[in-house]
């Protein structure tokens, strides 16, 4: 995947300002609240049309204030899943999972792929309204799998549910990049779901890029102090310690002193 | 068993005939005007909205009137229009769905805001367009409030009486609705009795289209249950 991302947007007081030019199949997001990290997904999809500037996914242009090129998102084939599943009220589990349009005529997976990926054959005869959250979840990343997107945004996809549900679908995402090949890019403030997830990383400050890279260099970053939750700290250097250790001398002083 | 006069009973069927008319014609404008009020930005759209609520606050006197200039004989659309609206059923029908619109395209806008645009934008991203999203998702979920207002249109028609008897007269047979009915019965000595009658059919007209729209709105909820059980 090569996203090209230089846009300006205005939202009352809310600027976001990023030029980036993304490259890997799974890049995390990471900021805090109002950092503009679900602005920058959604200007993405297509859904927030950005004051000005340009957006380019492999090498097609998606918007560009100056040539006023603006493709609407039903035509960008970009997936997106949501913090909350929103499953079609008024549908089955079943029917939930075909009102994606694929437009691909050669589908790279198949339903049953999917269905198996995520374990969610026994649901399809339940009622949107009698699963669990964890359970819609599984129902709506199928179901935006299903869509054929060539590329995958998760906003917050775990951000709603508690730490034992999590624990059961981080797996699921994990498969869903490595065994479907989806270029994914996944926003959260949960600093660990991303380390899980993403071999790149941006990190989102007041609706600026303040980092950009891989893993361990965003992780060594000078502006991750100022952002990282305590409860983070067991996460990175447990990811330090599975690669090269270039955790920064803060966070080992940090996590010695708790 | 009350014995109705053949007045009477002209002036119930037109009633229905026309409150069924008024039903049908603010579907598609109340839906559509409902809609844009609900999800688009426009210049202009506090003026439309102006002009769709002004029949609530105008006297329906002045609202027959104007339809009189515009769709009568010699009105500035009606000498075009190749049929007189004016003192027929059709003007009746007219004139009451320009009174009755405000309260269906209420409702149904009420109902479109209350959809989650949440789904709307899931949707988008799937791949769907936004004529497919509004006759799958936006509509069938806004369904019981666009009914509601349908129904809210019906009865108000039933209860019409100023734009009708400006526009579209008070002719026995033809334009003489129930209201209308029960007013000339008043007008005529020793014409209590029927005017009572008249208002007892009235008021169990309205009742039950009251009692209907309550049915048909559990109904559909009751039908989306049923067809996601079919679906799963």
């Amino acid at each position: 995947m090569k996203l090209k991302i230089d846009i300006f947007h205005k939202q009352g007081p809310f600027v976001l300002d990023t030029n980036l030019l993304l490259e890997g199949s799974s890049i995390g997001i990471y900021g805090h609240s109002g950092s503009g990290k679900s602005t920058l997904l959604r200007c993405i999809a297509g859904l927030l049309r950005p004051s000005v500037g340009l957006i380019e996914l492999n090498n097609e242009t998606l918007f560009d204030s100056d040539c006023r090129v603006w493709v609407p998102p039903h035509k960008r084939r970009i997936g997106m899943v949501f913090q909350d599943a929103q499953l079609f009220p008024h549908w089955s589990v079943r029917k939930n999972l075909k009102s994606g349009k694929a437009k691909r005529t050669e589908l790279p997976y198949t339903e049953e792929q999917v269905i198996n990926l995520l374990q969610i054959a026994p649901l399809l005869s339940r009622s949107v309204q009698d699963l669990s959250g964890g359970e819609k979840q599984r129902i709506s990343l199928a179901r935006t799998l299903l869509s054929y997107p060539r590329l995958l945004l998760m906003d917050e996809p775990l951000s709603a549910m508690d730490a034992r549900l999590k624990s059961r679908i981080l797996p699921f995402l994990d498969r869903i990049h490595r065994e479907l090949a989806i270029p994914t890019l996944i926003v959260s403030h949960d600093l660990s779901e991303i380390l899980q997830l993403s071999d790149r990383l941006i990190l989102l400050k007041e609706g600026h890029v303040a980092a950009y890279g891989t893993l361990d260099s965003v992780v060594a970053h000078d502006e991750m102090a100022e952002l990282i939750q305590e409860k983070d700290l067991n996460q990175i250097i447990g990811h330090q310690l599975r690669g090269r250790d270039t955790t920064p001398d803060f966070y080992h002083e940090r996590k010695i002193s708790h | 068993m009350i014995n109705l006069t053949p007045t009477e009973l002209s002036a119930i069927g037109l009633s229905l005939k026309v409150a069924i008319g008024v039903a049908t014609a603010v579907l598609f404008p109340s839906v559509l005007l409902g809609w844009l009020m609900a999800r688009r930005e426009f210049p202009g759209k506090i003026l439309l909205e102006s002009l769709v609520h002004a029949p609530l606050v105008v006297p329906p006197v002045v609202t027959g009137y104007l339809l009189l200039m515009t769709f009568g004989k010699q009105g500035w659309l009606g000498k075009h229009l190749g049929m007189e609206l004016a003192f027929s059923w059709e003007g009746a029908v007219l004139a009451s769905s320009i009174v009755a619109l405000p309260l269906a395209v209420r409702s149904v806008r009420m109902a479109i805001s209350l959809v989650d645009r949440r789904l709307e934008e899931t949707a988008l991203t799937l791949g769907r367009s936004p004529v497919w999203i509004f006759l799958h998702i936006t509509l069938p979920l806004a369904w019981p409030g666009v009914l509601g207002g349908v129904l809210l249109a019906f009865s108000r028609s039933l209860g019409e009486f100023g734009a009708t008897i400006t526009f579209a007269g008070n002719i026995e047979g033809v334009t003489q609705t129930l209201p209308l009915a029960i007013f000339t019965a008043l007008q005529m000595p020793g014409g209590e009795n029927q005017a009572l009658r008249l208002t007892i059919f009235s008021l169990i007209l309205c009742i039950l289209s009251l009692i209907i729209s309550e049915v048909l709105t559990r109904k559909t909820i009751h039908s989306y249950e049923v067809k996601d059980r079919h679906f799963s």
